[in-house]
């Protein structure tokens, strides 16, 4: 039988991942990626506790969630395509301007 | 049924949300993230949440997926990302330890007194019934201001991708000089 640790630990397996790409990546666009997945794995935490308490408001976040998501995407990429415009590149390592 | 239906969905999500954190190339991660966002979806009509699986269908994989298709056009992603991973073990230890914290942090109320359910389920009503009635009386605030804040995004999106569009991304660097020689002597 599922229950509800089942979907809680598979939204930390699934966070860690998103945690991990976040530390790992040096390209600007992959690391999008990886905060989308760390996104995902909190809505899957929502819905599952949503259901187990049959209280909807897990599902109400959920859905401010994928809002927060929508627009972080439309304000980030059009920030990503300036970036590109201005240095041809989108590794961070490149943005580097404090000199340590 | 259900149990095989989770494990099924669980292992390939784990699977392709790992490719899209460690593939190198950024086609094959934006994929494998479409396509781990579909079976999410999966997971949640299983929970019974049928209004946010469709709401995952049409905004994450159909909305924001196509918008990074469409940034990628701006992009060279047919070459491979370039990176210096020199730290990799310290990368992994420091992302489990913080997970781990993270699902120690957020089981705790579980394990102890038990939460109580703020807003129960319309009984009788369907899930995206109750989702709206719901969504259209206790957080009706909350969801205008959500509405003000996609407002906000779409016009900086606009205005930050919009400005200089018709300047080419793929000049050559002998037409970057010309133009570069041209704002000196302005």
């Amino acid at each position: 039988m599922i229950g509800l640790s089942h979907y809680l630990i598979l939204s930390g397996i699934l966070f860690s991942i998103g945690l991990v790409g976040v530390l790992r990546r040096k390209n600007l666009l992959m690391l999008f990626f990886a905060t989308e997945i760390m996104l995902n794995a909190a809505n899957i935490a929502f819905a599952a506790i949503s259901s187990h308490y049959n209280d909807l408001t897990g599902q109400m976040f959920a859905f401010f969630i994928v809002a927060v998501a929508a627009s972080e995407v439309a304000v980030g990429l059009g920030l990503l395509i300036v970036l590109y415009k201005k240095y041809g590149t989108l590794d961070l390592d490149n943005f580097t301007v404090m000199k340590g | 049924m259900i149990s095989f239906a989770f494990y099924f969905f669980a292992v390939l999500i784990t699977l392709l949300f790992l490719v899209t954190v460690m593939s190198k190339n950024v086609l094959y991660a934006m994929t494998s993230l479409a396509a781990g966002m579909v079976l999410i979806s999966g997971l949640f009509f299983i929970l019974g949440a049928d209004f946010l699986g469709a709401v995952q269908l049409i905004v994450y994989v159909g909305a924001i997926m196509a918008l990074y298709s469409f940034a990628m056009m701006f992009f060279d992603v047919t070459r491979d990302v370039k990176e210096d991973n020199s730290n990799n073990t310290v990368v992994f230890l420091l992302g489990g330890a913080i997970a781990l914290l993270l699902v120690l942090m957020f089981s705790a109320p579980i394990l102890g007194t038990g939460a109580q359910a703020l807003h129960p389920a319309v009984v009788g009503a369907t899930n995206p019934q109750a989702v709206g009635l719901v969504l259209f009386t206790k957080y009706l605030v909350p969801f205008e201001v959500a509405a003000i804040m996609l407002l906000v995004a779409m016009i900086a999106g606009i205005i930050l991708a919009g400005k200089q569009m018709d300047e080419s991304l793929t000049m050559t660097e002998q037409e970057e000089n010309i133009n570069e020689m041209k704002g000196d002597e302005q």
